[in-house]
């Protein structure tokens, strides 16, 4: 084929094509009706571009590129098939770790062939390699430690120390100063490696005072930082598909993080150095000397039995306990007798933007009986009995009436307003964030200690039983 | 100055797509709607086998684009592979069995 004609009349079509496969995979992200062909779109758009660069005429040897893609898909299949979706958060940092390498790495790789090769790199191009490869390098490490944090490998406390913001700041100046200065003098290639150490540096001790709470919002913004340093390589590449499909992910992961800072009232400033969860644990006053109502799961089942609606609140302690296939059971059996059972999601229940609604999914709850906050709040006070399982902060009143709780104003579930409110809990530890509840001395609340799991499954039984009565 | 001042604004007009969209996606799909723009975000393969395959790589070229192939590669595969497979697990009410 006549080589300019396909690199630059065809190939830029068939990027165009592709950048719109994207923006229809997105956009068809909108209900669970079609979400399935938005990936489709999204594949083929992606098969067109790679195709299409492949056969480019500067494009010549093949063998490396055709066994990083044997490599890629031989890892990439198993852990997308294997993986349990309690993992999923891990696996979103991981990838947010190998996709910011890779766009680091091709950077990197641009920055010494343009040195090479001369004529000097223009200072925007140069501009926007030094971003492409900050953002990419401090992704990668600050994903890791992300992946180390969610898997548990790592300290799930926020690990703070004196002077942590100074030292933070400082490294970040250095990293961008040595970018400032490799901008205004590319040739200066001594430069490039301290530059890249800093980097990497600054994207491990961002997340180093971050806690396990805040990992939704954390993962949501690295998602963004992603997406921004693959638009920054479509601007050192001109290819305006890179810059599509970046900007997509960037401003993506942006609206997660803020919808996420939102519902825990936060501002990312407090997210990224407010070191949330080290100083609560001083508050949380110990439990155990009040009075709280408790009841056997005998009783509970009676209770639900008896009830017209049952609004269920999950947390991640209910993926912990790996509750959530008995609950489905436990949802169908009352459904059979007439109550009508609904689930509350709070948007930072489970550990990332949306997490808990797969986690129901998976265990075959149908979406529709998925409600968000907002929605389901105003049906509160109508509800018979709000079944709490595994959540903790979402659902305590004080964020709405104490403000001086650490947790103040921020948007709960308001269960407390239902006729009977049920939790499910082990002891009366307060929970991650170490914040104690007021809902379990209400007198309308019944506390049902034991493993959610196990908890749920006797539910299951008593109810069976209640109906061969 | 041309092809930058496009970029920039091909990039201005589709982070304003990209929040008009996102906004419309169901609070219900925001893990699928992460793991999707991860996957569309490792189109920088593209850059990636521009590296690897050039006439003239250098070695450090070559590992680097390598990598960088192998990485992204790996993004896209696992990334679509896990946005269906958490797709599929959403569905809407069964019809009543017995």
């Amino acid at each position: 084929m006549n080589n300019a004609l396909l690199n630059d009349t065809i190939l830029p079509i068939v990027y165009m094509l592709a950048a719109a496969g994207f923006i229809m995979a997105i956009k068809w992200l909108n209900s669970p009706a079609t979400a399935r062909r938005g990936v489709v779109v999204g594949e083929i758009g992606m098969l067109l571009a790679v195709v299409g660069t492949l056969l480019r005429f500067d494009v010549v040897s093949y063998q490396w590129i055709f066994v990083a893609f044997f490599l890629g898909t031989a890892i990439g299949i198993p852990i997308a098939y294997i993986m349990p979706m309690t993992a999923v958060p891990q696996r979103t940092a991981f990838s947010h770790a190998c996709g910011a390498l890779a766009s680091a790495l091709i950077g990197t790789a641009e920055y010494y062939k343009g040195i090479r090769q001369g004529p000097a790199v223009t200072s925007v191009e140069m501009t926007a390699l030094i971003i492409e490869t900050l953002l990419g390098f401090l992704t990668f490490t600050a994903s890791l430690m992300a992946f180390g944090k969610l898997q548990e490998v790592l300290p799930q406390r926020p690990i703070t120390y004196k002077g942590q913001n100074f030292l933070n700041l400082g490294v970040f100046a250095a990293a961008a100063g040595t970018g400032i200065a490799l901008i205004v003098a590319p040739e200066q290639t001594f430069l490039f490696p301290i530059f890249i150490l800093l980097s990497l540096l600054f994207g491990v001790l961002l997340i180093i005072p971050i806690g396990g709470a805040d990992m939704p919002t954390v993962i949501a913004l690295l998602n963004s930082y992603a997406g921004l340093s693959a638009a920054a390589m479509g601007f050192v590449l001109n290819n305006k598909m890179l810059i599509v499909a970046g900007a997509l992910d960037g401003s993506s992961g942006f609206i997660l993080a803020v919808i996420m800072c939102r519902a825990m009232n936060r501002s990312f400033g407090n997210v990224l150095f407010g070191a949330f969860g080290q100083l609560q644990t001083t508050t949380g006053g110990k439990a155990g000397d009040r009075p709280v109502r408790s009841a056997s799961p005998e009783e509970a089942a009676q209770i639900l039995e008896a009830a017209r609606t049952v609004i269920v609140i999950p947390g991640y302690g209910m993926a912990v306990a790996q509750a959530q296939h008995k609950l489905k059971e436990m949802s169908e059996l009352l459904a059979k007798r007439g109550v009508n059972v609904e689930f509350a999601i709070h948007p930072v229940a489970g550990r990332m933007p949306g997490h808990m609604n797969v986690l129901l999914a998976e265990a075959d709850v149908p979406y529709d009986k998925l409600r968000e906050m907002d929605d389901i709040n105003p049906e509160m006070p109508m509800a018979d009995v709000a079944l709490i399982i595994g959540a903790n902060d979402v659902v305590n009143p004080g964020a709405e009436t104490d403000p001086k709780s650490p947790i103040a104003g921020m948007p709960i579930i308001q269960a407390y307003k239902a006729h009977t409110v049920m939790v499910i809990k082990r002891s009366m530890n307060p929970g991650f964030a170490g914040i104690d509840n007021e809902l379990y001395y209400m007198p309308n609340t019944i506390m049902l200690f034991g493993d959610a799991k196990a908890f749920v499954s006797s539910i299951v039984k008593e109810l069976g039983a209640l109906a061969r009565v | 100055m041309g092809a930058y001042e496009f970029d920039l604004w091909v990039f201005m007009l589709a982070a304003f797509l990209g929040f008009q969209l996102i906004r419309g996606v169901s609070p219900l799909l925001h893990t699928p709607l992460m793991s999707l723009t991860n996957a569309i975000s490792a189109i920088a393969v593209v850059g990636a086998i521009l590296i690897t395959g050039a006439k003239d790589a250098s070695t450090l070229s070559l590992i680097l684009g390598f990598s960088a192939v192998l990485l992204a590669t790996l993004n896209v595969v696992s990334g679509y592979l896990i946005t269906d497979r958490m797709l599929k697990m959403f569905k809407r009410r069964e019809p009543e069995k017995k």
